[in-house]
């Protein structure tokens, strides 16, 4: 999309087309980053620190990516960190009353969407916002976490030990999980969904002004319900790879979670107010947090509440940077 | 009997209504459950009992959402409240503990000062990003939200700090005239922004700028200060909001000081009344709220279930509330109950039936 931007032709002569300045600034502060961080150690260089970075924020790329569409249609999901838990915790405690993998797999993956859609529901048909909405859904899903269990359990299912061991690497050495290809899988969807099919452009017609797309005859209570039933969908495939990733459901996992994701979206160039954002913005916001952590990690001498303020420092000057470049803001 | 029935209307309508009944009936369960549970008892020349404990709890909930109220009625929402509320008490408490008199209350107050001057700053920084700048309110009190847990840590330096200091620990623990001292901030909290708001045309200036900030802009309000000040007053009630938690324990931890209580908040806000949308607020309202919410809380407790299963019951009593308030929802819920009877003929005889 980025050379897409550049290589387009060029009316305007080198002025960038102002929507895709952020996910430009964005590219360029992934590159800097990683430039500092090779530069600085010499083990950063290796392919394996970035497949890492994907395989620990697998699972947060796939909620990201539901949350885009969500967030282009101006609205909100904080439900998404308590869902990825419910889904793990459900998993897990499935898996330990012996049902069998596929079924557990059915069964936590319908969970999210249908508490999507009741969410999508409350929203559209009774106008509350989605704010307040899925707050009470963030509410629900943590609730059931610790209803189902007070601790962690553990998951010794053969299919999900495999999906976590399972390494599939090139001949240097070099590695990905399953869980990565899963979320590629997820992200090439969800960007042909959003540019090539009618739900796309309802969700980015929507964003942009509900009452236009209302009037062009557009079905704006279909695609707000659509929307959350997706970050519903995304939210649950996410718990499934976060538990590939631990092995196991806690009760408190991915506490705080939903505002990481939206730091990513929006550090992918995706406007709060909805209509406009792309999914590759979003890759490369998960991509500005996992290096964050990277390179924490590299230094030793940081703690991890730096991570905190960078990602909070970082959120702050793309909203700026959004404002500045004159991207409607309210 | 036009007039009864009138009556009855106007105690249903009543936007105080619906929170006292609630709030009764969930006494009156509680007291059920465990007929001890409204008894108070004086030991030690303190009052103690059930009906005490949730009015000492909620209180710094009270001070969270009363600022809460305000930034809301502007029209907007602050997210940072709960890392306000754990920066605060890191700052007094890391203070206090490098004192070597830690019962001094010259150092208390230092520490309350420097937390609280910091708290303003805090609030300073969420004012000019909205009032100023122009960013949505979900968004720019959301980097404060991320970052201040962060900053948090970052004085405390990741460890939980522990102080022993007996003016500090009363701002929780402490009794003035036989009842807790934190009802007392609590209420003298609630005093004084009523007084601001009510007995000056504040209130109203709020109002209307929630109501349309363009419009009263027009009018002659300055609405851009009006929103900063709701910003800062909010930062300043969380901080305080924030003595009261780490002095309930004597510490100091950045990441659990305050968690979830920009939520709980929230929904004390709306419970009371107050549309997110922005507009008129109703303070008493929101305390009814925050107890409310305490009261589900100390009830959950008592059942012996799980502290964090007590956010099933907040999501029912979220979204009952707000089905409850949503015009939508009333419209559909009426036309129903209206349209359900067939249309009877009318005649004198059903004016006869309606209940004395």
């Amino acid at each position: 999309m980025t050379t897409g931007s550049l290589t387009a032709p060029r009316r305007t002569r080198i002025r960038l087309p102002r929507r895709q300045v952020p996910v430009l600034a964005t590219l360029a502060l992934l590159l800097v980053m990683y430039g500092i961080g090779v530069s600085q150690y010499t083990a950063f260089s290796n392919v394996q620190v970035i497949f890492n970075v994907f395989i620990d924020n697998g699972f947060l790329l796939v909620v990201a990516v539901g949350m885009t569409f969500v967030i282009l249609t101006g609205g909100i999901d904080l439900s998404v960190g308590s869902v990825v838990a419910m889904t793990a915790m459900v998993s897990a405690d499935l898996l330990q009353k012996g049902l069998p993998a596929a079924l557990v797999l059915v069964i936590a993956l319908l969970i999210g969407p249908t508490l999507g859609l009741l969410m999508g529901c409350a929203i559209h048909f009774f106008d509350i916002q989605p704010f307040i909405v899925t707050l009470a859904g963030m509410f629900f899903a943590r609730g059931m976490c610790t209803f189902i269990s007070g601790s962690s359990i553990p998951i010794t299912d053969g299919f999900w030990t495999r999906m976590s061991q399972e390494r599939i690497g090139d001949p240097q050495g070099n590695f990905v999980s399953i869980s990565v290809l899963i979320a590629f899988a997820v992200v090439l969807v969800a960007a042909y969904v959003l540019a090539y099919t009618r739900l796309g452009r309802n969700v980015h017609a929507v964003g942009g002004n509900p009452q236009s797309a209302l009037l062009m005859g557009l079905p704006l209570g279909r695609t707000r319900i659509a929307v959350y039933t997706i970050s519903g969908l995304c939210s649950a495939i996410g718990g499934i790879l976060l538990s590939f990733y631990t092995l196991s459901g806690a009760p408190l996992i991915a506490v705080g979670m939903e505002l990481d994701v939206i730091a990513a979206v929006v550090i992918g160039g995706t406007v709060l107010t909805g209509g406009s954002g792309y999914v590759f913005g979003t890759v490369l916001g998960v991509l500005v947090l996992g290096v964050i952590q990277t390179l924490i990690t590299f230094d030793g001498s940081l703690n991890s509440w730096w991570t905190k303020i960078v990602i909070g420092g970082l959120l702050f000057a793309f909203i700026l940077l959004q404002r500045l470049i004159g991207i409607r803001y309210k | 009997m036009n007039d009864t029935k009138g009556r009855y209307r106007t105690m249903i309508g009543h936007r105080l209504f619906w929170p006292v009944a609630v709030l009764v009936v969930m006494l009156a369960a509680n007291t059920i459950y465990r007929p001890g549970f409204l008894s108070i008892e004086l030991k030690d020349g303190h009052l103690y009992g059930s009906p005490i404990d949730i009015l000492r709890l909620s209180a710094p909930l009270i001070l969270v959402a009363l600022g809460m109220t305000l930034v809301i009625s502007t029209g907007g929402i602050d997210l940072s409240v709960g890392s306000v509320c754990a920066i605060s008490g890191a700052m007094a408490c890391m203070y206090i503990s490098k004192q070597p008199d830690q019962n001094s209350l010259t150092v208390v107050l230092t520490a309350l000062a420097m937390a609280l001057g910091v708290a303003l700053v805090l609030g300073v920084w969420n004012g000019v990003l909205v009032a100023v700048i122009g960013i949505q309110p979900i968004i720019a009190t959301l980097i404060l939200m991320v970052a201040g847990r962060g900053l948090a840590q970052l004085i405390t330096q990741g460890q939980i700090i522990t102080i022993n200091s007996g003016p500090f620990r009363s701002i929780g623990l402490g009794h003035l005239l036989t009842l807790p001292l934190a009802i007392f901030i609590a209420l003298a909290a609630a005093l004084l922004v009523a007084a601001f708001t009510r007995r000056t045309a504040l209130g109203m200036i709020i109002e209307s700028v929630g109501g349309n900030a363009e419009a009263s802009r027009l009018a002659g309000i300055r609405s851009g200060r009006v929103i900063f000040l709701a910003y800062v007053v909010s930062a300043v009630c969380a901080a305080v909001a924030g003595f009261m938690m780490t002095a309930n324990v004597s510490s100091a931890d950045g990441n659990a000081v305050g968690l979830w209580v920009e939520l709980d908040a929230i929904l004390a806000v709306v419970i009371g009344g107050t549309s997110l949308a922005g507009g008129r607020f109703f303070l008493s309202g929101t305390i009814l709220g925050a107890l409310i919410i305490q009261t589900l809380t100390t009830t959950v407790y008592a059942m012996n279930i799980s502290p964090q299963t007590s956010l099933l019951f907040k999501a029912v009593v979220v979204i009952a509330v707000c089905l409850i308030q949503a015009p939508a929802f009333r419209a559909k819920f009426s036309r129903r109950r209206r349209s359900a009877p067939p249309p009877r003929p009318v005649a004198d005889k059903p004016k006869e039936q309606v209940p004395a």
